[in-house]
């Protein structure tokens, strides 16, 4: 077994968190702990991506970790928090299946995931080869919450969150996407954001609710 | 001196690609005024005139002897997938037909939009030229890129000029028919091209060209080929949309899409056929000759029960597009056993008559265009008389309904003419059963020729002689000179092929000669036609002017000195029934009965008779084709069925479609695995 040094440990260590993060996520019924569970993983993902780049040392990466502290624990969770705010949603919601079944679905995903970065792993190049399987656990978790839920504030959490895992997948394997990427990316998510924000009060002006099952009444027969 | 070096530069594949951008600019500035008649319809009409006769010209010099076909590759297209343009002899026959048809119907259109009839003027020049100037691409385009990406232009543009009156729920109607036909024959296409590539993953017609195909292969590509250039061209049974789509089109419209639109639809075909794909086994060729010969004697026998004079129109295309097709299907079938001058002939026959085509028949779209401004009615029941009202758009209609009917003088019989003596060689095949089938093509083609006379006569007496079947054609205004020079135009083109045979055979022998590697000679004569020996026939357009001339000249001169001043005037006998209306002259109903009758089975009629004791007696009768109700119907209803069960993963439920995903990612991922 080669020697793993400090700065791996680390990375794998916030990995491991980032992980639990999403099953805290899975799980969480408020709107607004589900936020701040979103902005710590944020952080998470930050940290991470500082020591990724200072052990590897790649100026490139700094600038994306500043990219995600500016955009993800700043900017996009207070537009969220004043939404929250303005739709006055601080209260409860609940999943559609019970927790339990919820937690189990997520393990299998996560043995799932593991199994799957296996082989591709194997062909990637960098010293944190192993993460890429937490991340793409957290991508099929996030999904599996976004299936889960039924208001739209939480799905766009769960899109957030997903988004999270991609970002991290990239700066484990490969040390990044492109900085070009990266911003289109960045402004993306921000633009995808405010029409979310929009959305969501259209929908509410048309259901009075955020409830997205109310969308079924649109069907054509 | 740097002017004419630049100048000299200039070829004629350059000057087609900049009057293209010109057509396009023309269509452009249409936007600038949109509401200004004056602006659109007298300044930028005329302009595009000019400039189809300057593609017409350019068109015309690809096809002098010494012309070398020139490529360019444009800067435009995607990344490693750039446009590839290519002027040969076909081409430039087909952006000869394109412009010298097209500058007639121009200038036609000049005089005819007028202002608050549906989309804007601006508008309408706008989409006229876009549908003009990719037209002129699908011709020059040299790949299948380009190709399609013209082609699919051309469709989406005509469909916007057909539904110029969308407020009409039939003209919506009609116009999603002729889209969802377009749609269809561009997939035959599009997986046609697909299958030419042979494996190289070339879209570029050259490396098409030297694709070896195995002949399943090359059979598939050609199969979706005529499939899909026979949708546009409308061969039976995709012709559906024609008659639909044409009476809905303003007449310049309905004018460019039978006269152009068809035959871009022909030329697809010929390239594919006689250019990418090499000779194939002689089933291609006849299932072409048998689709053909059956288009044109189905397309002649509902033009002749048709009561509107557009729908008419618009079967009469489809039986002069089955001549095409028939002509060329044996021009295959004899490039199949190698006999190439019979090949040849057929193909000259075929693309001479596609030529003419594009005048007569744009000639008589324009004509119903005037009758239908000067009346306002479409209906062959309410016309009549038109002859003392419109005289000048009478006399050219007659020229138009005498060379479509094929009669000896005009272009018509031209190309009819050489079809049948391709006909006639055909008993020299050397294969045991085809050398006795196919000479009965002749017959199908003199029948179809006889059934079209026919619907012209039906064309021409009811709505311009007798008598004015209502009292408000008595106020019917002669066309207006830009639409009478239109009109005088396409008249002259079908005088001039007429006249000089010879001439239209040396062109298309340029074509023929590129093809299929011979040309019919025109004879040892330059006045005498004479393809295959003098010893068995020969024809001179203008010694049969000159002739038929001094007949009616001695005539008239005769009549004049035997007659004169012995003229006597006297109301002409009345069969002892004095009370005598205009109502009781033979209807198109009535002229068209005995066909009616004697192909029954092949109509689907709806009739209600009125009862002996009928005070006010009213008579129905509505023609309609058999393949609507037992082919589209039940298509239709197929269509239908699967999407109902296909609704079902339509729940509605936004958790069921996020499901949909992660289950097709987690299997994509085990799959992966």
């Amino acid at each position: 077994m080669p020697p793993v040094n400090l700065s791996t440990q680390v990375v794998q260590m916030l990995a491991g968190a980032l992980l639990l993060i999403s099953f805290a996520m899975l799980a969480e019924r408020r709107s607004r702990r589900l936020l701040i569970l979103l902005i710590w993983q944020g952080v998470v993902l930050v940290a991470s991506t500082v020591i990724v780049a200072a052990s590897a040392g790649l100026t490139h990466l700094y600038f994306s970790a500043a990219l995600t502290l500016l955009l993800k624990v700043c900017v996009l969770p207070l537009v969220l928090f004043r939404l929250m705010r303005k739709l006055g949603i601080e209260r409860d919601n609940e999943p559609l299946v019970n927790v339990p079944t919820l937690m189990l679905v997520g393990l299998g995903l996560v043995i799932f995931a593991f199994g799957l970065a296996q082989p591709a792993s194997a062909l990637a190049t960098t010293v944190l080869r192993k993460t890429l399987g937490i991340a793409i656990a957290v991508i099929l978790l996030s999904f599996l919450m976004i299936l889960a839920r039924r208001k739209a504030f939480t799905q766009v959490i769960g899109f957030l969150s997903l988004e999270n895992g991609l970002f991290f997948a990239a700066t484990t394997t490969t040390y990044g996407m492109p900085m070009v990427v990266e911003l289109g990316m960045a402004l993306d998510l921000l633009v995808a954001v405010f029409i979310f924000g929009i959305f969501f009060f259209h929908i509410r002006e048309q259901f009075d609710s955020l409830d997205l099952d109310q969308l079924e009444s649109l069907k054509e027969d | 001196m740097n002017l004419a070096s630049a100048l000299a530069t200039i070829t004629p594949l350059t000057a087609l690609l900049f009057l293209v951008a010109s057509w396009l600019s023309i269509g452009a500035l249409g936007l600038v005024q949109p509401n200004r008649i004056g602006w659109v319809a007298r300044t930028l009409f005329p302009l595009g005139a000019l400039v189809a006769l300057a593609v017409a010209a350019m068109g015309a010099m690809s096809l002098l002897p010494g012309f070398a076909v020139q490529r360019a590759v444009l800067a435009l297209g995607l990344p490693n997938m750039p446009f590839h343009v290519r002027l040969d002899a076909l081409s430039g026959f087909f952006l000869l037909l394109l412009g010298s048809a097209g500058a007639g119907i121009s200038i036609f259109a000049a005089g005819y939009f007028r202002q608050g009839e549906g989309t804007a003027p601006g508008l309408l020049c706008l989409q006229y030229h876009v549908f003009l100037a990719s037209m002129a691409m699908v011709v020059l385009a040299d790949d299948a890129y380009l190709f399609m990406v013209a082609w699919e232009t051309m469709a989406l543009s005509s469909y916007f000029l057909v539904v110029t009156q969308h407020r009409i729920p039939e003209i919506r109607r009609a116009g999603f028919l002729y889209l969802l036909m377009a749609h269809v024959g561009a997939l035959g296409i599009l997986l046609s091209f697909g299958v030419l590539q042979g494996g190289s993953w070339q879209m570029t017609f050259d490396a098409m060209r030297a694709a070896q195909l195995t002949p399943a292969w090359a059979s598939a590509a050609f199969a979706l080929a005529l499939f899909g250039f026979g949708a546009k061209a409308g061969l039976v049974p995709l012709h559906v949309w024609l008659p639909e789509a044409h009476p809905a089109a303003p007449s310049p419209v309905s004018a460019m899409m039978s006269a152009l639109m068809l035959k871009i639809g022909v030329y697809g075909l010929l390239r594919v056929s006689w250019d990418l794909l090499h000779a194939g086994p002689w089933w291609w060729g006849l299932l072409t000759l048998g689709l053909g010969l059956g288009t044109a004697l189905y397309g002649a026998i509902f033009a002749a029960v048709q009561t509107d004079m557009k729908r008419l129109l618009a079967y009469s295309s489809i039986e002069n597009i089955g001549l095409i097709f028939a002509g060329m299907g044996l021009a295959l079938l004899c490039r199949s056993f190698d006999m190439r001058l019979l090949a040849a002939l057929a193909l000259a026959a075929t693309l001479i008559h596609a030529f003419n085509h594009a005048f007569f028949k744009s000639l008589l779209f324009l004509v119903t265009g005037s009758v239908m401004h000067a009346t306002g009615e479409r209906s062959l029941g309410k016309l009549g008389g038109l002859i003392r009202y419109m005289p000048w758009v009478a006399a050219l209609a007659l020229i138009g309904s005498l060379a479509i009917a094929g009669l000896p003088p005009l272009n018509g019989f031209v190309s009819e003419w050489l079809l049948l003596q391709a006909f006639l060689q055909t008993p020299r095949i050397p294969h045991a059963f085809l050398n006795m089938i196919v000479p009965l093509g002749a017959a199908l083609v003199a029948l179809t020729a006889a059934l079209a006379g026919y619907v012209m006569v039906k064309f021409y007496g009811v709505v311009f002689l007798g008598q004015p079947r209502e009292r408000a054609l008595e106020h019917a205004h002669d066309a207006g000179w830009l639409e009478r020079l239109g009109l005088a135009w396409l008249a002259l083109g079908c005088i001039l092929i007429g006249m000089f045979p010879q001439a239209a055979l040396d062109v298309v022998g340029r074509i023929t000669l590129q093809l299929v590697g011979t040309a019919v000679r025109r004879g040892p004569s330059p006045w005498w036609m004479t393809p295959v020996t003098s010893s068995q026939t020969s024809y001179s357009g203008l010694w049969l002017w000159v002739g038929l001339l001094l007949a009616i000249g001695a005539t008239f001169a005769l009549v004049r000195r035997i007659y004169h001043g012995r003229v006597r005037r006297t109301p002409p006998w009345d069969c002892g029934y004095p009370w005598q209306t205009p109502r009781m002259q033979d209807s198109s109903e009535g002229f068209g009965q005995p066909v009616r009758h004697l192909f029954g089975p092949v109509f689907r009629m709806q009739r209600e008779l009125p009862a002996p004791s009928d005070s006010k007696p009213h008579y129905h009768v509505q023609v309609q084709e058999h393949l609507w109700h037992r082919l589209y119907l039940p298509l239709a209803r197929l269509v239908q069925r699967t999407a109902e069960r296909v609704t079902i993963l339509q729940g509605g439920r936004l958790s069921t479609y996020l499901l949909y995903s992660f289950m097709t990612l987690i299997l994509l991922l085990v799959w992966v695995l």
